[in-house]
């Protein structure tokens, strides 16, 4: 065995570890907030996989945008909502639907693992033109810059829509959290409402 | 002399986080943490596109990566608004508790 065959085991199986342990622990645990450092941990996972198939751009925003921005915003809401509290997670309102939902995740689980394994003599086929990886053309750069080409090429068009969705993101936002200023007729109304 | 590392494994690995989270959406109820469970298997999703783009030398598996991510972050930033006019509305509300909406 050699030695960088062994250290990428090493790498998978301790990546593997931590993103199902942090998933694990997002469903399990009561409190919110520590749900939200479960989910830090299996989206670092999820970035060390991304490094160990030579992905490095996206392995670098995957830690800002999703571990950075996205797990602060959750956190951020969760403080300032008040709700970072132990729920109690033995209310079972639908009596069936915990043994429903875990045959549900194992059947899927097992469904996508069997099409995976015999699939996987598929997958030795590649028709791609080729990722540029660091280590074979000698330049650091050749992942973001094959993925600029191709981001930049032939997703344009795409990627000129995703900021309109971002800004009727944002606008939406806004919209639904703000605090309109009231007008007498609606006080009013809502006097009325609350009275009923 | 041991196999290296194949992308089936990471596809296993792939698929046994989106179960993760599809289970963990179904038996949560607090709204916030089906949200992150969401997360859990749009990442997932991810996975399958980085192995899959480097099993088959395809640039395009990685743009694909930064669409999901986009809309991820617009997906938690409209679905937490949603969630924080609710609960200031209603305290401690529960995705049961919103089935009222219904007519």
């Amino acid at each position: 065995m050699s030695d960088a065959t062994f250290l990428e085991y090493v790498v998978f199986f301790s990546a593997a570890l931590m993103i199902l342990g942090g998933a694990i622990g997002v469903i399990t645990l009561k409190n919110p907030v520590h749900a939200a450092l479960g989910l830090v941990l299996t989206l670092f996972g999820v970035a060390v996989q991304f490094v160990a198939q030579e992905a490095h751009f996206l392995a670098a925003v995957q830690v800002i945008v999703y571990a950075g921005a996205i797990v602060v915003l959750f956190l951020f809401v969760i403080m300032l909502l008040g709700v970072d509290q132990a729920m109690d997670l033995s209310i079972e309102p639908i009596p069936i639907q915990r043994p429903l939902a875990a045959v549900m995740g194992i059947g899927l689980v097992g469904l996508v693992g069997a099409a995976v394994v015999r699939a996987r003599d598929a997958l030795v086929i590649n028709p791609g033109t080729g990722i540029d990886v660091a280590s074979e053309t000698g330049d650091n750069d050749s992942n973001i810059l094959q993925l600029a080409t191709n981001l930049y090429g032939d997703h344009v068009l795409a990627f000129q829509l995703t900021s309109v969705l971002l800004v009727v993101a944002v606008a939406g936002t806004v919209v639904l959290t703000r605090k309109w200023p009231r007008t007498d007729e609606a006080r009013d109304a809502e006097h009325e409402s609350s009275d009923v | 002399m041991i196999a290296a590392i194949e992308p089936t494994w990471y596809l296993l690995l792939a698929a046994m986080l989106f179960g993760i989270g599809a289970f963990g959406l179904l038996i949560r109820r607090n709204p916030l943490v089906m949200f992150m469970c969401i997360e859990l298997m749009l990442n997932a999703a991810n996975l399958t596109f980085v192995a899959l783009a480097t099993q088959l030398g395809d640039i395009n598996g990685q743009t694909a990566v930064f669409f999901v991510m986009v809309v991820a972050a617009a997906e938690v930033v409209v679905g937490l608004g949603i969630i924080v006019s609710i609960l200031r509305r209603r305290p401690g509300a529960t995705a049961d508790d919103l089935a009222e909406l219904k007519g």
